[in-house]
C-alpha cells in the first residue's frame, strides 16, 4: 500500500510532536494524557469497589478510603471528563468541521496542553505525597481549616487545569466565529460544533469562579484569615455557592459535547436528516444558560434559604426541557430510518437510554422533599454516574469509534467493537442500578463500612464494575491493535456527510488541499447514501 | 488620525474626571445609606463610558457585543442567585 | 497571535484583527467572572456586616485613592489615543502615548504601595496582629481589609502585567508599523481599559462606603 502524506507521517521527530501547533497532533497529545488520567481514576474506583465487597472490609483504612474517593472524583472530573471530548475530539474536529486549516490561535492551543499537563502534575503530586481527603467538592471549612492533607497542591493543580480549559474554550469560540469556510453559515454548522460552542461559553464564564473559590480556600489555609470559616466571621455557604456555580454547569461541560457526538452519529446510522436541526442547536445554548440557574439544588439541606431553594428547584425542572428536546429529536430521527447497528451507533443508543435515566432521576433530586430523603446517599452517586459515565463517557467512546478511522486511517474490528459496547452497557447498569436502590434504602455515600443488609446490592455493584472494567480494556486493546493491523479506512467508511469526511484519512497536515465551500445544510442523507452503506 | 474620534476621546475623559470629582464630593455629604448606592451608580456610568467609547462597543460588532453581554449576564446570575439566598434567609 | 507565523490559519488581515478582538473580549469575559467571584464575596459580607464596612472604610486613604482613580482614567485616554495613532500607521506617536500610559500605571502602583505601607503600619493587615477601632467591629473590619488587600492586590497584579505588555509594544514599535502592530496595540488597549473599569468599581467599594 502506497503511503500518502498526512499529519502523522509528515514529520516523525519527538520535537515535531512536542512543539507542534497542528490541532490534530495536539488532539492526540490530549488523547494520551486523558487516557492516562482515566486509568488513574479507574484504579481508585477499583480499590473502592473491592473495599465495599464486604460490610466491614479491611482492604483500606477509613482515611485511605477518603483519599481514594477524592482521588477518583478529582481525577475523573477535572483531568478526564472535562477535557475528554472537547480537548480530544473537539480539537481534532472543530477546525475540520468548519473547513479551516487550524484553530484561530494554534500556539495558544499547544500552550493549553502544556498548562493542562502542569495542572495534572500538581494533581498527581498531591496524590503521591499522601493524597487529599476532602472529596472533590472541597467543602469549607473542612478543606480550609481542618484537613491536614495536601489540599493546596491539589487546588493549584485544578486551577491550572482550569486555565487550560479556558484557553481551549476561547480558541473554539474564535475559530467558530471567524474561520468558517465560505458558505458555511451558522445554520449549516454540524451540531457537534454548536454543542462545543455552548460548552466553550461554560468554560470561559464558569471556570474562573471555581478558580477564585479555590484561591480563597488556599488563602484561608495559608494565612488563617478568610471568608469561609465561621470562626473568622465568614460563611461556609458562600463557598458552596461559588463552588456549585461552576461545578453544576461542569456537568453540562461533560454532557453537551457528548450530545454533540450523538447528534452526529444518529443521523449517519439512521441514514436520515436530523429531526428539528434548529431546536437541537438552540437547546445546546439553552442548556448552557439554564445550567447556570440551578446550582442551589446541591444545597437544599445546607441551610440555604427556603425561598431560594424553591426557586432553584423550579429552575432545575426547567433544564429538563432542552434536554428532553434533544432526546425527542434523536428519537424522531430514528423513526422510519434505515438503522445500522454499528459500534458508534450502539454507544449512541446506549447514551440516549442511560442519559434519560440519569435525567429523570435528576428530577427526583430537584424536588426538595425527596432530596432531603436521598441527599448524600448512593442515590446521588447513581444519578450522576448515569449522567457522567452512562452519558458523557458513552458519548466519548461512541465518538472515538466514529472518528477513529478519520483520526488514524484504520478500521477497528467491528465484532469486538460491538462486544465492547455491549459489555460497557451491561457492566455500567449492573454497577450503578443497585446504587439507586442502596441510596433509596438509606446507604450514605463516602463511608468505607456499611450495615450487612446492604451487602447483596454492593456485591452486584462490584461485579458490574468488573464487567465495566473489562468493557473499557477491550477497546483499548483493539484500537491499539488496529493501528498496526487494521484495514485501511479510506476517506469515508461510514458514507457520512460533513466536511471532515471529504478529505483523506488520516487528513493531510493542512486538512484540505483546497479550501472547501459549503452549499447545503448538514446531514444531507438521502436514498443514494442509504444504498451505499 | 480621525480628528472627530480624538475630540470624542478627550470629551469622554473630561466627563470621567468630572464624575470622579462628583462622587468624591458627594461622599462628604451625609446622604445616609443612599450615599453608597449613588457612588456605585456613578461608577456604573463611568464604566459604561469607558466601555462604549474607549473600548469601541459603539462600533456594534455583533460577536463583541455577544461576549460583553454574556459576561454581564453571567455575572448577574452569580450575584443574584447567591444574594437571593442570603437576603431571604430566616 | 503573531501575524508573521507561517502556520497562521488566517487568509486576510481583517479576519485576523476581528479574531484577535473577539478573543480578547472572550478573555475579558473570563476576567469579569474571575473578579466577579470576589465582588460577590464583598457584597455578601457587606450585607452581613454593614456597620463594620462603614467603620472600616473610614480607615482608607481617600486622597491617594482619588488621585489614583484620576491617574487611571487619564491613562485610559492616552491608551485610546495610542490605539488611534497605531491605526493611523504612526508607530512613533503610538509609542509616546504608550509610554505615557505606562508611566501613569507605574505611578499608580507606587501610590498603591505607599497606601499598603500606611495600612500595614496602622495594623490593618489581617491576622494575629490586626488592630482596629472600634474593637467591637474588629472581626468585620478584618474581613473588609482581607478583601481590600485581595481585590486591590489582584488588580495591581493585572496592572503590572499591563505595564509589561505595553513596554513590549513600545519596543515593537521601533520596528515600524509592522503587520499586526495596530491589532496588537488595540487588543492591549482593551485589556488596559478593562483594568480601568475594575478599578472604577473598586474605588467606591473601598473608599466611599457611607451610611448608618
Amino acid at each position: 500500500m502506497e503511503k500518502t502524506e498526512n499529519y502523522l507521517n509528515d514529520e516523525v521527530t519527538v520535537s515535531s510532536w512536542l512543539l507542534t501547533t497542528d490541532h490534530k497532533r495536539i488532539a492526540l497529545l490530549y488523547l494520551m494524557s486523558v487516557t492516562f488520567f482515566f486509568l488513574v481514576g479507574a484504579f481508585a474506583a477499583l480499590l473502592m469497589r473491592l473495599e465495599l465487597l464486604v460490610p466491614n472490609g479491611g482492604l483500606v483504612q477509613a482515611e485511605t478510603y477518603n483519599k481514594l474517593f477524592t482521588m477518583h472524583g478529582v481525577t475523573m472530573v477535572f483531568f478526564f471528563l472535562i477535557p475528554s471530548i472537547p480537548a480530544v475530539l473537539g480539537n481534532f474536529l472543530i477546525p475540520m468541521m468548519v473547513g479551516a486549516k487550524d484553530m484561530a490561535f494554534p500556539r495558544l492551543n499547544l500552550a493549553s496542553w502544556y498548562v493542562f499537563m502542569a495542572g495534572g502534575l500538581f494533581g498527581l503530586a498531591s496524590m503521591i505525597l499522601g493524597g487529599v481527603d476532602t472529596g472533590w467538592t472541597f467543602y469549607a471549612p473542612y478543606s480550609s481549616v481542618y484537613s491536614n492533607t495536601h489540599v493546596i497542591t491539589m487546588a493549584v493543580g485544578i486551577i491550572i487545569a482550569g486555565f487550560s480549559s479556558i484557553m481551549t474554550g476561547l480558541n473554539f469560540i474564535v475559530t467558530i466565529h471567524r474561520l468558517r469556510a465560505p458558505g458555511l453559515t451558522w445554520m449549516r454548522l454540524p451540531l457537534f460544533v454548536w454543542s462545543l460552542y455552548a460548552t466553550s461559553i461554560i468554560f470561559i464564564l464558569g471556570t474562573p469562579v471555581l478558580a477564585m473559590a479555590l484561591v480563597l480556600i488556599a488563602l484561608e489555609r495559608v494565612f488563617g484569615f478568610g471568608v469561609f470559616d465561621p470562626a473568622l466571621g465568614g460563611d461556609p455557604l458562600l463557598f458552596q455557592h461559588l463552588f456549585w456555580f461552576y461545578s453544576h454547569p461542569a456537568v453540562y461541560i461533560m454532557i453537551l459535547p457528548s450530545m454533540g457526538v450523538v447528534s452526529e452519529i444518529v443521523p449517519c446510522f439512521a441514514r436520515k436528516r436530523i429531526f428539528g436541526y434548529a431546536f437541537v442547536a438552540a437547546s445546546s445554548l439553552a442548556i448552557a444558560l439554564i445550567g447556570f440557574l440551578v446550582w442551589g439544588h446541591h444545597m437544599f439541606v445546607s441551610g440555604q434559604s427556603l425561598y431560594a431553594g424553591m426557586a432553584f428547584s423550579l429552575l432545575s425542572y426547567m433544564v429538563a426541557i432542552p434536554s428532553a428536546v434533544k432526546v425527542f429529536n434523536w428519537t424522531a430521527t430514528l423513526h422510519k430510518g434505515r438503522i445500522y447497528l454499528r459500534t458508534p451507533m450502539l454507544y449512541a443508543l446506549g447514551f440516549i437510554g442511560l442519559f434519560t435515566i440519569g435525567g429523570l432521576t435528576g428530577l427526583v433530586l430537584a424536588a426538595m422533599g425527596l432530596d432531603a430523603h436521598v441527599h448524600d446517599t448512593y442515590f446521588i452517586i447513581a444519578h450522576f454516574h448515569y449522567i457522567m459515565v452512562g452519558g458523557a463517557l458513552m458519548g466519548y467512546l461512541g465518538g472515538m469509534h466514529f472518528w477513529w478511522p478519520k483520526i488514524t486511517g484504520k478500521l477497528y474490528p467491528e465484532f469486538w467493537g460491538r462486544i465492547s459496547a455491549g459489555l460497557v452497557f451491561l457492566g455500567f447498569n449492573l454497577t450503578f442500578f443497585p446504587q439507586f436502590l442502596l441510596g433509596y434504602l438509606g446507604m450514605p455515600r463516602r463511608y468505607y463500612h456499611y450495615p450487612p443488609e446492604f451487602q447483596t446490592l454492593n456485591v452486584l455493584s462490584t461485579a458490574g464494575a468488573s464487567i465495566l472494567g473489562v468493557g473499557y480494556l477491550v477497546p483499548l486493546l483493539y484500537l491499539l491493535w488496529s493501528l498496526k493491523w487494521g484495514a485501511d479506512a479510506g476517506p469515508n467508511p461510514w458514507r457520512a456527510t460533513g466536511l471532515e469526511w471529504t478529505t483523506s484519512s488520516p487528513p493531510p497536515k493542512e486538512n484540505y488541499r483546497v479550501t472547501p465551500e459549503v452549499d447545503e445544510e448538514p446531514y444531507a442523507y438521502d436514498a443514494e447514501t442509504e444504498a451505499a452503506l | 488620525m480621525d480628528e472627530h474620534r480624538v475630540r470624542t476621546l478627550y470629551r469622554v475623559a473630561a466627563a470621567l474626571l468630572a464624575l470622579l470629582a462628583l462622587t468624591v464630593g458627594l461622599s462628604y455629604l451625609d446622604l445616609g445609606s443612599a450615599g453608597f448606592a449613588i457612588a456605585l451608580a456613578v461608577a456604573a456610568v463611568k464604566a459604561m463610558l469607558v466601555g462604549w467609547f474607549f473600548m469601541e462597543l459603539e462600533e456594534g460588532v455583533p460577536a463583541v457585543w455577544f461576549m460583553a453581554g454574556a459576561a454581564l449576564v453571567w455575572l448577574g446570575l452569580l450575584v443574584s442567585g447567591t444574594l437571593a439566598d442570603l437576603f431571604t434567609r430566616l | 497571535m503573531s501575524a508573521e507565523a507561517a502556520d497562521s490559519p488566517f487568509t486576510d488581515p481583517v479576519q485576523q484583527r476581528e479574531a484577535a478582538r473577539i478573543g480578547m473580549w472572550a478573555f475579558l469575559g473570563t476576567e469579569v467572572m474571575f473578579f466577579g467571584a470576589l465582588f460577590l464575596t464583598y457584597f455578601y459580607d457587606r450585607h452581613l456586616y454593614p456597620d463594620g464596612w462603614v467603620a472600616a472604610s473610614k480607615h482608607t486613604d481617600l486622597l491617594l485613592g482619588s488621585l489614583n482613580t484620576g491617574l487611571l482614567l487619564v491613562s485610559s485616554l492616552t491608551m485610546a489615543l495610542a490605539v488611534e495613532a497605531a491605526k493611523a500607521r504612526r508607530p512613533d506617536a503610538a509609542a509616546k502615548r504608550l509610554l505615557a500610559t505606562m508611566g501613569m500605571g507605574a505611578v499608580f502602583l507606587v501610590f498603591k504601595g505607599l497606601e499598603y505601607a500606611e495600612h500595614i503600619r496602622d495594623g490593618l493587615w489581617p491576622g494575629e496582629s490586626f488592630h482596629f477601632e472600634p474593637a467591637s467591629l474588629s472581626r468585620p473590619g478584618e474581613l473588609f481589609y482581607y478583601l481590600y488587600f485581595t481585590m486591590t492586590g489582584l488588580h495591581a497584579l493585572h496592572m503590572l502585567a499591563g505595564v509589561v505588555w505595553l513596554s513590549a509594544l513600545v519596543i515593537a514599535s521601533r520596528r515600524g508599523a509592522a503587520r499586526g502592530f495596530d491589532t496588537h496595540v488595540e487588543v492591549a488597549g482593551l485589556y488596559w481599559h478593562f483594568i480601568d473599569v475594575v478599578w472604577i468599581f473598586l474605588f467606591p467599594m473601598f473608599y466611599l462606603v457611607r451610611g448608618h
